[in-house]
């Protein structure tokens, strides 16, 4: 108990000055923008967590990043690299999106588990022509995913600009590419009034977060998948089809970022519409590995990242600088928090950690 | 440095997290000597050759070379003392040729170019005057194994080692590798050589070392010339209690077969023949021997019995029925048990729990599991009397099984596949590198499944061990059965000429 409580003090200390290192560093970019990197600063990091808006907006960006956690959670476990979010979740929303218009009379209650299920589907299946080529063709995932990425996104945009753009956007020769909007019965309610986006999504992630978690831990479908994992070669000895759980891992992983495409479309912007997911697909990646790349984990991990986006947004519009700036103040917190990973993994510095506090009482 | 007259570790103690690895131990050896370091695994011998060679840094205690001392901080100091070490695992970059391996540890001249036909020549001149026939342009991957082992000796005499640390040198050694090695080792003690050679092959022991040095638990236990003591006083040294291999009753009455190979070809990883028509018949209650020198299709005889290589021509029946090409799941849910020769890699999965380990023939089936879901507490208790009864030691059944000692892994696998009481069992290589108990205990329960009528198939390189245990012995050379003999007829130089490819009468 007392050792858990020093655990947890060493590693916020840890965070807390590798997050301060990197705004340092930020500070020079900002000086030299000719800004006051304390009022960008304070809009960064008071701001978010200072409102409902703030909040809000940093939970709604945490939805699709827990997803695409969890999916690349699922496919570390069984050591595959899924680098195909990006691909994934574009497709899955474009299918889901589809299905929402195919369905407009269906009760709430069934069509929403239908839509889900779609995005999951096409998602999945995007991941899962990246496993079948590991398995069958030894192709290396991390090749195939990226180049699945570039196939799925002009299909994505082939899709939204022709078969499934809005009629009336024809009819009125503004030609915005994007689909028509979603019928009420396909969207996710709006969890709080006064204009807010958060919505009844993150309630799903939360759930799936959970049921992964029990998938890969109290299953035998998950000890196999595990088991392919960390030795293939002892799997295969013991019976496990280890090409059928490599594709299954890659399925699932896949489907995970499908049902975050999903989730934004009928959750945030109620289309389809072009630049729907904001990089999700990689930042995902970097949520996954803070999170220690359990599914438990992607869920503060992912918060985290949502509040990091929303205050670079504010940081941005309070400073006015260029945007290239506010991202690269955001790798460097990226940067500096998962290195700061070292410290924290290792008991050996959290011991000396100790041996300083006894000193000083 | 002048040359070592003699090397002294003087009350070295080294402590790791929660245990003590060695506690006031000392060693000594001379000049034109073999010392023999005894003691079980985890009793302390392999941290104190790292202490010696600079890897490890003791607590305390001292270093004694020609009586003065010195302070060896890390493996180069060790070499340029004239320390060298030969690890139980090779470091050798399997890539690069015998030359090259041998000048990564060379400080060249020049930061930009090596001189290494000037390497070369040097270590021709080294394997002609110490009788070790390497040709220094091969690549190590080309190597056998025995061949790899002289170039690590070649690459400690380069560096004028004349202390040389042998570290279970002959574990995966062939008999006659082994012969080899005893022989070369003989003729460079006479040049003045030191060696500290560590076995668990008492017999070796016996056959090459001038004194020896039993550690236990982390401390020196006995001290001897070789002349004055005999087998069985070290094993029990060793253990620390009596240990008697357990004799064998020869049994003359067998059940009926339960493993039917008919003319099975299969190819290996590289495509060439692995096996070629090969016939045998395996009986309940009988253990049936293969000798060999491994790479004569061993391998691919235990991995098409269990279903984990693809057989092209001929038929496998278990039980009656065939198993040729059939799924491992199906042929382990038939009732067959398999031992690996890579206890690590294939029998376990490293980064797994123990407890995951010990369930991993068994998670899908009731009440291990219901439908899909593991049953976490039967599994613990389950796992729990299982570590007990087959005396697994490890911290608890959550550790990671990377973290057990080789002879605890061999346990966990041994236990794993006895308790699923398989009606047949292949056991490849199941003694290799552990130490004395735990081949007793290992021998004792083969046995014993044995005389409960199991059939098993006992793949070993140890003589002994296969003339101890088998009932009948058959000899595979050549991706062929040269023959199948009666243990009561078998000796060790008929076996030895058969596994050389002479059968009598035929020359």
């Amino acid at each position: 108990m007392r050792n858990n409580i020093i655990k947890i003090l060493f590693n916020i200390l840890v965070l807390s000055i590798s997050f301060i290192v990197a705004l340092l560093f930020g500070s020079i970019i900002l000086l030299i923008a000719g800004v006051n990197p304390l009022v960008a600063y304070q809009a960064m990091i008071i701001r978010p967590i200072s409102s409902v808006y703030g909040l809000s907006e940093a939970l709604v960006r945490s939805i699709p990043l827990m997803m695409v956690g969890i999916g690349i959670s699922i496919a570390f476990r069984s050591k595959m690299i899924n680098i195909g979010g990006e691909g994934q979740i574009q497709l899955g929303a474009v299918a889901a999106g589809a299905a929402a218009l195919a369905i407009p009379g269906v009760p709430k209650a069934i069509a929403i588990p239908i839509i889900i299920l779609v995005g999951f589907t096409v998602g999945g299946i995007w991941g899962g022509i990246a496993g079948w080529m590991k398995a069958k063709l030894s192709v290396n995932e991390v090749l195939s995913t990226v180049m699945l990425n570039y196939i799925a996104f002009q299909l994505y945009l082939f899709l939204i600009r022709g078969p499934l753009i809005d009629p009336s956007e024809i009819a009125w020769g503004t030609g915005v590419p994007q689909t028509a909007r979603m019928p009420d019965s396909t969207i996710f309610e709006r969890l709080i009034q006064q204009g807010q986006r958060i919505h009844s999504g993150i309630f799903i992630a939360l759930i799936i977060a959970i049921l992964v978690y029990f998938l890969l831990w109290r299953t035998t479908f998950g000890f196999r998948l595990r088991a392919v994992g960390e030795e293939p070669k002892a799997a295969n000895y013991a019976g496990i089809k280890v090409d059928k759980y490599l594709i299954l891992a890659m399925v699932l992983s896949g489907g995970m970022a499908g049902i975050a495409g999903t989730i934004e479309v009928i959750g945030v912007h109620h289309r389809v519409l072009e630049g729907l997911s904001a990089n999700y697909g990689f930042s995902g990646i970097v949520v996954a590995l803070f999170g220690r790349l359990h599914p438990i984990g992607v869920i503060p991990a992912s918060f985290f990242f949502g509040l990091l986006l929303i205050g670079a947004e504010m940081m941005q519009r309070a400073v006015n600088i260029p945007s290239a700036l506010v991202i690269s103040i955001q790798g460097l917190v990226i940067l500096a928090v998962v290195s700061s990973n070292l410290l924290l993994e290792n008991p050996k510095y959290r011991k000396k950690f100790l041996g300083f506090l006894m000193q000083n009482n | 440095m002048d040359k070592i007259k003699s090397l002294e570790m003087v009350n070295i103690t080294k402590k790791f997290p929660g245990v003590i690895a060695n506690k006031d131990v000392h060693l000594k050896v001379e000049s034109g000597e073999v010392l023999a370091l005894l003691g079980e695994n985890g009793a302390g011998k392999t941290t104190l050759m790292n202490i010696l060679y600079g890897l490890y840094h003791p607590n305390s205690g001292r270093i004694l070379i020609n009586d003065q001392e010195v302070k060896i901080d890390s493996p180069k100091k060790a070499l340029d003392l004239g320390i060298g070490m030969v690890h139980q695992h090779f470091m050798l970059v399997p890539s690069l040729t015998v030359t090259e391996n041998v000048a990564l540890g060379i400080k060249f001249k020049s930061k930009f170019s090596m001189d290494l036909d000037n390497v070369a020549q040097k270590i021709k001149l080294l394997s002609k005057k110490h009788d070790l026939n390497i040709d220094s342009s091969l690549l190590i991957s080309d190597l056998s194994v025995g061949e790899r082992q002289k170039v690590e000796i070649i690459k400690a005499l380069y560096f004028n080692a004349n202390i040389l640390v042998l570290d279970e040198p002959t574990a995966a050694l062939t008999p006659q590798e082994t012969d080899d090695l005893i022989k070369w080792l003989r003729s460079v003690i006479k040049e003045g050589m030191g060696v500290i050679f560590i076995s668990h092959k008492l017999n070796e022991v016996m056959n090459v070392s001038d004194r020896v040095e039993v550690l236990r638990n982390g401390k020196n236990v006995f001290s001897t010339p070789i002349s004055k003591t005999n087998i069985n006083q070290l094993a029990r040294k060793m253990a620390g209690h009596d240990v008697e291999l357990p004799t064998v009753e020869r049994k003359n009455k067998f059940g009926n077969t339960i493993i039917e190979l008919e003319n099975v070809w299969a190819k290996n990883e590289r495509g060439l023949d692995a096996l070629r028509g090969v016939n045998l018949t395996i009986r309940k209650g009988e253990i049936l021997g293969i000798a060999g020198v491994s790479g004569n299709g061993q391998k691919e005889l235990a991995e098409s019995i269990t279903g984990l290589q693809k057989i092209y021509k001929g038929d496998i029946r278990f039980k009656g029925e065939s198993i040729a090409n059939k799924s491992v799941q199906s042929i382990i849910d038939k009732g067959m048990g398999y031992i690996p020769e890579d206890r690590l890699h294939m029998g376990t999965i490293p980064g797994f729990k123990v407890k995951e380990n010990l369930i991993l023939k068994d998670y899908l089936r009731s009440p291990f599991s219901k439908i899909f879901l593991l049953d976490r507490t039967y599994i613990k208790d389950y796992c729990k009397s299982t570590v007990d009864e087959y005396d697994v030691r490890c911290p608890n059944i959550n550790t990671p099984t990377h973290a057990l000692s080789g002879g605890n892994i061999q346990k966990l696998i041994l236990s794993r596949e006895l308790k699923r009481e398989p009606d047949a069992l292949v056991a490849s290589y199941p003694i290799r590198g552990v130490d004395i108990a735990a081949v007793q205990y290992i021998h004792e329960k083969l046995l014993e499944a044995r005389d409960n009528d199991m059939g098993i198939l006992l793949i070993t390189e140890e003589l002994d061990e296969l003339i101890n245990l088998s009932d009948r012995i058959a000899v595979i050379y050549e991706d062929q059965i040269l023959d199948v003999i009666d243990t009561a007829e078998a000796d060790k130089s008929k076996l030895g000429l058969l596994m050389a490819g002479i059968k009598e009468g035929s020359r």
